[in-house]
């Protein structure tokens, strides 16, 4: 089953919010992985401290021209939507951060003068956080598209067990790219009128994925009640609501997992894990790993 | 003129409010929201719409069923997987597409045409402080870096017409396309950055971005009092990539709430004095590079 944990507005507790349910998940014997597809702000490595992690580069094919038959027709400038392609006599000048890698450029080219070559964008990571599975795609400071990347780890992310990711924040490419493949959208929001707004479009993006999301309402104590009678009108279900928390906060600073050592964190976790999976679970009690049959039966 | 963009890298650090801090100790000024997939600013200064225009990005595939044998020629040619079998023929998912236009080079039966894709608006809006231009991207819509640029330019365009002197850019989060549209004709970058691990992780990568930008950077660490440790963390942080911390801002509770009655952090009696100061130090060293210019 695959969880993806995700918000419109930016720094709502995204990764708080995965990081920690992921614990959970494994310390009730699940067998979890957690995904951080934030490429552009990958954070999840820091309350995780995942080890023996290995990496691999990430590359995407870009036009490179080969050999002296380039006729200078500019068959490839025409045909480029992105403008990432320029003929200049027997020259030809690619921009690859304006390059989507379609392919189409070299197609058109009559003489087949154009050939595609790996272009690496990003670095994909594996490793082991305790009894969870880490993986996580960094895409290389100045690259500018995160989709491809994204692609990338989520194809490579297991077909067991529940997979936790962690998208990046907006509406857009990469929140798309992270929502593909779902079986459980959370929302992470706050209730201010930033988070209202940005929750608005973050519900509409996951309803034209055909997606029906639920949400976690975070700092739930430092705002309004507008969320929440949101919510209730479009009837979205409410996983959890979790108030501002000094201590929580300082733990996050610190880099650790807040719901170890703090039983309000842990319970509206505990509440989570339950909603999601459909049956309740006994968090302080860990039971043996091995579970999964469990889960699997209940999957949407 | 001076253009000056607040940018983040770890979103929800509080770009927007100092913003709108700072829009309203420099008004009468131009401001544009390009954080088009989730525009708040015109949640804190308000105003009302003067001006819309449509925002196209680019075109889609779309298939005429009529003329669709499902071949398949431009699934197989279609590289982000945006084609898909729907009954006897196929269809084109215009959420995946890109508007490449392969498929159209590649169906045997000219079954494809390329369609505009209107994905979001632009606004201009009149508020308080001045002129601001503000985007809404259509959920699920790509090209946001297209629609971001859109707006630089109709600001830029607003400032230079109504002789503002800065320009304040309220950026996206992130390092990718759309940080690069906002930055891309920007005199300075304001990194608001908070003292937790992610925003310290976030500002290195926001930090080595502007450099390769070729950027001045200045640094506000917003909530600075939430872990003395992370923010010396972030202090040193700011040292090494040779960026000035302008100012620490603490966390005041009050503040999220505040946001439903349109109160910034401006409004706070312990916060104005220090954005104050801060806005000081951002005009200074704007005054500074006129001087070097000269």
């Amino acid at each position: 089953m695959r969880v993806v944990i995700a918000s419109g507005k930016g720094g709502t507790g995204k990764t708080m919010v995965a990081t920690n349910l992921a614990w959970l998940l494994a310390k009730i014997g699940l067998r979890t992985t957690y995904v951080d597809a934030d490429v552009e702000a990958p954070n999840g490595h820091l309350f995780l401290h995942p080890v023996a992690v290995t990496s691999r580069r990430f590359s995407s094919p870009l036009p490179v021209l080969v050999g002296p038959l380039c006729s200078g027709c500019g068959a490839c400038q025409r045909f480029c939507a992105f403008n990432a392609i320029v003929a200049a006599g027997d020259k030809v000048l690619v921009f690859p951060e304006l390059c989507h890698g379609c392919g189409g450029c070299v197609e058109v080219c009559p003489e087949s003068a154009l050939h595609e070559r790996p272009r690496e964008s990003g670095t994909l990571l594996r490793g082991r956080a305790g009894r969870i599975g880490y993986q996580a795609g960094h895409l290389d400071v100045g690259e500018p598209r995160s989709a491809p990347l994204i692609e990338a780890l989520l194809e490579q992310a297991p077909r067991e067990g529940v997979v936790v990711v962690d998208a990046p924040p907006g509406t857009s490419c990469g929140a798309v790219a992270a929502l593909r493949g779902a079986d459980q959208v959370v929302l992470v929001t706050e209730p201010t009128p930033f988070g209202l707004h940005d929750l608005r479009l973050a519900v509409e993006m996951c309803r034209k994925l055909g997606c029906s999301p639920s949400v976690i309402v975070n700092r739930c104590d430092l705002g309004n009640d507008q969320v929440l009678t949101y919510l209730h009108a479009e009837a979205i279900a409410v996983l959890a609501e979790i108030p501002f928390d000094r201590q929580v906060s300082a733990a996050y600073a610190r880099g650790e997992l807040a719901a170890t050592g703090h039983k309000p964190l842990r319970e509206a976790m505990r509440a989570v894990v339950s909603k999601i999976l459909v049956h309740d679970v006994d968090v302080d009690r860990a039971q043996p790993p091995g579970d999964l049959h469990r889960v699997k039966g209940v999957c949407p | 003129m001076k253009v000056i963009a607040f940018i983040s890298g770890k979103g929800g650090t509080g770009k927007t409010s100092v913003v709108a801090s700072f829009a309203r100790l420099a008004a009468p000024v131009v401001a544009a929201d390009c954080d088009v997939d989730a525009a708040n600013l015109s949640l804190l200064l308000g105003g009302c719409v003067v001006r819309e225009e449509g925002f196209v990005a680019g075109q889609v595939a779309r298939i005429r069923p009529d003329a669709c044998t499902a071949c398949g020629a431009c699934v197989e040619r279609c590289r982000f997987h945006a084609i898909r079998p729907l009954g006897a023929h196929f269809e084109v998912d215009p959420l995946a597409c890109e508007g490449c236009r392969v498929c159209q080079q590649g169906c045997p039966f000219d079954a494809v045409e390329m369609v505009d894709n209107a994905a979001g608006h632009v606004h201009v809006l009149r508020t308080s402080v001045g002129p601001m231009v503000s985007a809404a991207l259509e959920p699920a819509q790509s090209n946001s870096g297209k629609l971001v640029t859109r707006v630089r330019t109709l600001a830029r365009e607003l400032a230079i017409e109504h002789g503002s002197e800065v320009l304040l850019l309220d950026g996206p989060p992130g390092i990718g396309c759309p940080v690069h549209a906002t930055l891309a004709d920007t005199d300075l970058a304001v990194v608001v950055t908070e003292p937790t691990p992610s925003g310290q992780h976030d500002l290195e990568r926001t930090l080595e971005l502007l450099r390769r930008f070729g950027r001045p950077a200045m640094v506000i660490l917003n909530k600075a009092d939430l872990s003395q440790a992370m923010a010396q963390r972030i202090r040193g942080v700011t040292a090494a990539y040779g960026a000035s911390l302008i100012g620490e801002l603490p966390f005041v509770a009050t503040v999220p709430a505040g946001l439903a009655q349109r109160l910034a952090p401006l409004d706070d009696s312990t916060l104005r004095p220090l954005l104050e100061t801060q806005w000081d130090r951002i005009m200074e060293h704007r005054c500074r590079q006129e001087g070097a210019l000269a």
